[in-house]
């Protein structure tokens, strides 16, 4: 009887085990596969998105070439005794993950434009520089000048070593909550037209909040 | 007469000796400030700095425009916008602490006076100027005006 038992159950257990085996093997090739491609595809994914974000990459559109690259490269962020450069997507594209794939997922919007032709000649680009300006002194005082901030922070500045001009309103505005767009606007780009109150009013300028009476920006983490 | 003859005849030989080398050798040397560079060239930029912050400087004549007394680097003065109106503008010397621009700039030329600065007085770096380390190019025997000494 037992012995009949044992004879019946042995195929059925191999059968079993080999199922298993099976169901075993699959799973891990599976997930090794689903792996590797995760690998290659993340892999391709962030080298695409790194590539997207080189200057090389900015100026191969020649709105950006024939303009604003041009203005830069006569400001320090371009050339410093230092030898220290910051490029279009060091203050145009925040470093963190989130927040970059916000901002990538938003310049489609500019590859849209890319196709109409907004700013495709210099006049066409200075008609809308107070607007593109603007956009991007918001984003700046939005995230508290992080871009500013991943070089240049208040807590590392050492007002001994500054001119005496850039210590002292350095210090006010950080009293204040101040953010550095607040007052650093155009230093690596032609300013649009700003009304200053001097002379004749200017035809479509842009008024500038009074830096005095800037409400603060979100306080530093 | 042999004393003479002999003389002229030494003139004549050092003459003639040294008149080839003088035509050959020693063209006159005519040098601007820009040393013989041709004026396709560029010279090599002199490493003069503007100087850091400091006090306000003394005037050195009367009616000298007043110094800058600090870097002005990268300061836009354009249609769109000016840097130093930035500071140095009657509304915002309150804030920024700085020098306020002249009365006298609120004057056409005319004599008017207007009740904002004149659009003649609008690119200041055209009288007023920043410092530099850069040595004189020219000996200069200058010497401050007697009554702002």
């Amino acid at each position: 009887m037992t012995d009949n038992n044992n004879m019946e159950n042995k195929p059925a257990a191999g059968r079993l085990k080999r199922l298993t085996a099976w169901a075993w093997g699959l799973a891990t090739s599976a997930i090794g596969i689903a792996f590797i491609l995760g690998i290659v595809f993340w892999g391709g994914f962030n080298t695409v998105l790194e590539l997207t974000n080189t200057e090389a990459f900015c100026i191969s559109c020649h709105e950006m070439e024939k303009n604003v690259y041009v203005e830069y490269r006569n400001t320090i962020h371009y050339q410093n005794r230092t030898g220290v450069r910051a490029t279009c997507p060091d203050c145009h594209v925040p470093k963190e993950w989130v927040p970059k794939i916000i901002r990538k997922i938003q310049a489609s919007n500019e590859l849209l434009h890319k196709a109409l032709g907004s700013i495709s000649t210099p006049e066409k680009f200075n008609a809308k520089r107070l607007q593109l300006a603007q956009n991007e002194w918001a984003r700046m005082k939005k995230n508290d000048s992080q871009e500013c901030r991943n070089c240049h922070t208040f807590t590392s500045m050492d007002y001994a070593e500054q001119n005496r001009r850039a210590a002292s309103i350095h210090q006010i505005a950080f009293n204040l909550g101040q953010t550095c767009i607040d007052c650093h606007k155009g230093i690596a780009h032609t300013l649009p037209a700003i009304e200053q109150h001097i002379g004749a009013p200017k035809e479509g300028a842009a008024e500038l909040p009074d830096v005095s009476k800037t409400p603060p920006a979100a306080p530093e983490k | 007469m042999k004393v003479q003859s002999l003389l002229k005849l030494l003139l004549t030989v050092a003459m003639v000796a040294t008149f080839p080398t003088l035509a050959a050798d020693d063209p006159v040397k005519l040098q601007g400030l820009r040393g013989g560079t041709p004026v396709n060239a560029d010279n090599p930029p002199s490493a003069s700095h503007q100087e850091r912050d400091h006090a306000v400087f003394d005037r050195d004549f009367v009616q000298q425009p007043p110094l800058i007394p600090h870097t002005t680097v990268g300061y836009q003065i354009t249609k769109n916008f000016n840097k130093c109106m930035d500071c140095h503008a009657w509304q915002k010397t309150k804030v920024s602490g700085a020098t306020k621009v002249s009365v006298t700039h609120f004057r056409d030329r005319g004599g008017q006076e207007l009740d904002n600065i004149s659009p003649r007085r609008y690119f200041c770096t055209q009288c007023h100027v920043a410092q530099t380390d850069a040595k004189p190019l020219v000996e200069n025997t200058f010497k401050r005006s007697r009554g702002l000494q």
